[in-house]
């Protein structure tokens, strides 16, 4: 277990402990042991024909990286701040997919609701982010994270899955299991950016998963199956080509960013990134207060969430709006439901209104309408005049 | 302005080498924060001049070179297979974006870098550091470098990949650049030293303003395309020798970083008392704005947002202000970087890396790579008890690798043609003549073509796409004509199959052959009011469907609702009065190649 613990401790790239040094928890002292085995002797570098220097796995050289641009100091793009803090609050809607142009500050987003979330509480030891369990006593836990876990691109299918444990498979011949990055994102996010450049076979794995919420590897004489319950989110341009339908289906909500056209708003987000650029932690510093009132909000909205009501009405309104739109399946009205009622929880509401149901329709359901040839107004339009017949002016 | 200009280089007049220069410059100085530079020219004389100059600037540091079709392990690291081997522990290998830190990464070939290669190059870009998840190595390294994109692309849609050029502040185009003009160097590396204390220069508010402006008056939609004008701003502040950004160094920035990104020309201020709007020479004749008087007083908003706007305007490449002179901007409307569509699961065509898989259903092993994947595990397998004593290699069904192809996508030309009774009779036999003409071209150049006719209140697919050439024989002559004319129906049956073909891979182009009088809806139903209507919202939807049209109007006389429903769904109108099959079929081909 100790073994499993190093090499998931080896794939963390300290973004959020750079973020959050206080409730860091993690084997102290892991990383540089693993680091230190890595690394291939000087000399034998030396003699190989490329000349690669040993990489650096190392703590300081992550941490040493700007802290995320607060997410609080995000100008404008209020539909999207907003679809990533009620996945927050209600993980089970179903991640979010961000659509849009360069340079809207679709990552920036998603790192930045990383450094928001309140840290939480997991088995000391485990790989897989475990809850404690409470039927079961002695369990060591402390605060982690939430892990947010990027999938780069050009990731290979063992690393996300995870594998063979390359190392001890080596030097011991030992079989161990190695967890991947689905492994490291249980109970996180998982962040893919340019989602629509990722490889075929992978995101087959990644529907398979996060339909079943459970990660089965069968490969090189394993059999491991292990939780790996994740919030899905995706960032993309439409102009590098559209997303499979399948994958677009998966996501609960779906917003597009467009780049701001009024001058003093884009004013202020250069301004606001130059600040930052220059002096990432004084800017930091600044929103600091902002940000963790936002915290606040989400972990009181997440406590909310379970003693909202969901009255018949609300229940009938989502059902008639889904049934105007004629949306596939019932994914639709699902989200649509879990996304008003986080809303709602969000907001410090009792109960689901109509107002809430009308500002998350847009983001729950725009994806999931079909396609009408003779019909050229955007899928937000459609949704927004479904609306106003349903809900009245 | 260009004085202003000017001053910032102790030059009279701005050349554009000198401006390259500067560029060369600016790179050296703190390439890494702006990115880098995207540079258009042929190989030859001209670039490796500035290439040279840019490397004597950089104090002769090494730059690495990354050659287009690099493949994932050498790009991003992975696993160095024969250390791992020899020394019995994994052994991670750096790939060459973590080679490049703190240097200059040269793209070569820049335009013909696929998207997923221009993705992770961005990746790189935006974090400043590699994250590797590949072979059992996972890692993430520092690495913070400028890049220099070579463009050599020659025709207007061959560019870098538009995700990679945004994230380069600089843009150069030295195309017509001859190497007699390359001139003697303005700056050194001592220039440089001494510009790099001071790359913390301080900007105004109103210097912000008025760059996001001025990218807003040019068209310029990415917000990031302003922080860059931004930071270069700073840059070339230090590079002259000053703390705070004057108004000359965000008249720089806007010509190297907007100008060759402006998509329209601003709008001529209504100002009544601007009197100075005539053309550029009457304007470098009067320097107006003292260039050395100015660097302490705070400018007057609205003169520096027209100084700006002017270094901008006045540095905008001539090729690309006549195109915006004449098109009025949306030049640039289409993706970048995508000179062809591809298809991704093919079985033939150039090996673009391999992936793990079964050898079911064809699929070719990759042996190298299987070989990679299957020797870590040697020791381990051999432990076990049923290999024990085994000789050769121990390879399973999980280590093969099944090379994947790339080839370019073909296209398929589908025929969209009215055989209603207005179209009159002789117009659909020449119409049949140039289906032929065209079907025995695309024959030669392996595409297809497919023929729907409508008439009545229908659309019919007479030939589905293929190359045969008996069945299209056999489909033409089985034309019948007469009836009504169900545009909007037609239009939706093309987008249709048009769809289909898009999803088999191929990229589908239409050709409509009408007169454009609409009489049937979309129901179905006679009416020419609600039928011109249907026709021209399907011929929106198509052009929102991002499909490649060309409409040829069949009438003797040129109609309007043609041309209409040609603008509608963003095609190319082409009227036909007196051509016959070969005229028909030479315009299709031209408007075609000009599409592809």
């Amino acid at each position: 277990m100790d073994g499993l613990m190093d090499s998931s401790d080896l794939l963390s790239d300290g973004r959020q402990n750079a973020a959050d040094p206080g409730i860091v928890g993690g084997p102290a002292g892991a990383a540089t042991r693993d680091t230190a085995k890595a690394l291939p002797a000087p000399a034998k570098a030396a003699r190989r024909a490329r000349a690669t220097t040993p990489m650096r796995v190392s703590r300081d050289a992550s941490t040493g990286r700007a802290p995320p641009f607060p997410f609080s100091a995000i100008v404008a793009q209020e539909e999207m701040k907003r679809a990533l803090l009620l996945a927050a609050i209600d993980p089970t809607i179903g991640g979010v997919l961000i659509f849009g142009d360069r340079g809207t500050g679709k990552s920036t987003a998603i790192r930045a609701l990383a450094a928001l979330l309140p840290p939480m509480q997991a088995v000391i030891g485990d790989p897989y982010n475990a809850a404690p369990d409470p039927g079961q006593r002695g369990q060591k836990t402390h605060l982690v994270p939430v892990p947010v876990v990027d999938l780069p691109l050009g990731a290979t299918e063992d690393r996300v899955v995870g594998a063979l444990d390359l190392e001890k498979a080596l030097a011991s011949g030992e079989k161990a299991f190695q967890p991947g990055l689905l492994a490291r994102a249980n109970r996180g996010f998982l962040y893919i950016d340019e989602a629509n450049l990722l490889e075929d076979h992978l995101v087959d794995v990644l529907l398979d998963v996060a339909a079943s919420g459970e990660n089965v590897v069968e490969r090189e004489g394993l059999s491991i199956r292990h939780p790996a319950r994740f919030v899905l989110v995706g960032s993309g341009n439409p102009e590098e080509g559209e997303l499979r339908p399948q994958l677009l289906d998966r996501f609960g909500l779906s917003v597009d960013v467009t780049t701001p056209t009024d001058l003093p708003t884009r004013i202020e987000v250069v301004k606001r990134r130059d600040a930052f650029d220059r002096d990432p932690h004084g800017f930091c510093g600044q929103w600091r207060a902002a940000d963790e009132a936002i915290g606040r909000k989400l972990i009181a909205g997440r406590k909310r969430l379970a003693q909202i009501e969901t009255s018949d009405a609300a229940l009938t309104r989502v059902a008639e709006l889904c049934l105007h739109l004629g949306t596939d399946g019932l994914r639709g009205e699902l989200t649509l439901m879990r996304a008003a009622r986080a809303l709602a929880a969000l907001e410090g509401a009792q109960e689901i209104l109509d107002s809430h149901i009308r500002a998350v329709a847009p983001m729950a359901l725009r994806h999931r309408l079909r396609r009408n040839p003779l019909d050229e107004a955007g899928s937000t339009v459609r949704v927004e005049r479904a609306l106003a017949e349903v809900f009245g002016p | 302005m260009s004085a202003a200009v000017a001053s910032a280089t102790e030059t009279p007049l701005l050349t554009p080498w000198r401006l390259a220069e500067i560029a060369a410059a600016l790179l050296a100085l703190d390439g890494a924060s702006i990115g880098g530079v995207s540079l258009r020219a042929p190989a030859g004389p001209v670039r490796e001049a500035w290439l040279a100059r840019l490397a004597t600037l950089r104090g002769g540091a090494r730059s690495l070179r990354m050659p287009a079709g690099i493949g994932d392990a050498r790009l991003l690291g992975g696993l160095d297979l024969t250390a791992t081997l020899a020394m019995g522990r994994p052994v991670a290998e750096r790939g060459l974006l973590a080679e490049a830190d703190g240097g200059v990464l040269l793209v070569a070939m820049a335009e013909r870098v696929d998207a997923a290669t221009a993705a992770k190059l961005c990746a790189v870009l935006d974090a400043g550091a590699v994250t590797v998840e590949r072979d059992g190595v996972a890692l993430t390294t520092p690495s913070r470098f400028a890049i220099v994109a070579l463009d050599e692309g020659i025709a207007a849609d061959e560019r870098p990949a538009a995700a990679l050029s945004d994230r380069l502040a600089l843009r150069l185009d030295l195309t017509a650049l001859s190497h007699r003009e390359v001139e003697a160097p303005a700056f050194d590396a001592q220039i440089i030293a001494a510009a790099r204390e001071r790359v913390a220069a301080t900007i105004s508010d109103e210097t912000i303003a008025c760059l996001c402006t001025a990218a807003l008056a040019l068209g310029i939609g990415s917000t990031r395309t302003a922080l860059q004008a931004v930071k270069v701003a700073r840059l070339a502040a230090a590079l002259s020798g000053r703390d705070a950004v004057s108004p000359e160094d965000a008249a720089l920035a806007a010509a190297l970083v907007l100008a060759p990104r402006a998509t329209q020309l601003p709008a001529q201020s209504d100002e009544a008392d601007d009197q100075d709007q005539e053309p550029e020479p009457e304007q470098q004749a009067q320097p107006d704005i003292p260039p050395s008087e100015s660097e302490d007083q705070p400018v007057e908003p609205r003169d520096l947002d027209d100084m700006v706007l002017e270094a901008a305007k006045a540095a905008i490449p001539a090729g690309l202000l006549a195109q915006l002179l004449t098109a009025g901007g949306r030049t640039q409307a289409r993706a970048a970087g995508r000179a062809g569509q591809f298809q991704k699961a093919a079985r033939r065509g150039r090996i673009i890396g391999s992936k793990a898989g079964d050898l079911r259903g064809g699929e070719r092993l990759d042996v190298v790579e299987t070989l990679r994947a299957a020797a870590p595990w040697q020791l381990l397998r051999r432990g076990e008890a049923a290999m024990a004593g085994r000789p050769g290699l121990i390879v399973r069904r999980e280590d093969f690798r099944i090379a994947r192809y790339r080839q370019r996508s073909e296209t398929a030309t589908l025929f969209v043609v009215d055989a209603s009774g207005s179209s009159a009779l002789e117009r659909l036999a020449e119409a049949k003549g140039a289906v032929r003409l065209l079907l025995a071209e695309c024959y030669v150049r392996r595409d297809e073509v497919a023929l729907i006719a409508f008439r009545k209140a229908q659309a019919d697919l007479l030939l589905p796409p293929t190359r045969s050439l008996v069945a299209a024989e056999r489909a033409l002559a089985a034309l019948p004509g007469g009836g009504a004319t169900p545009l909007a129906i037609a239009i939706q049956a093309a987008m249709g199959l048009a769809d289909a073909v898009r999803r088999k891979g191929r990229t589908p182009a239409l050709v409509f052959m009408t007169d454009g009088r609409a009489n049937i809806d979309a129901d179905g139903k006679p009416g020419r009011g609600k039928a011109q209507a249907d026709a021209l919202m399907a011929a929106r939807g198509l052009r929102g469907a991002g499909l490649t049209a060309i409409l040829i109007d069949t009438s003797p006389q040129p109609q309007p609702q043609a041309a209409e429903l040609a603008a509608a769904m963003g095609g190319r109108y082409l009227p036909l009065p007196q051509a016959d099959a070969a005229g028909v079929s030479r315009a299709v081909g031209a408007a075609l190649s000009v599409a592809r």
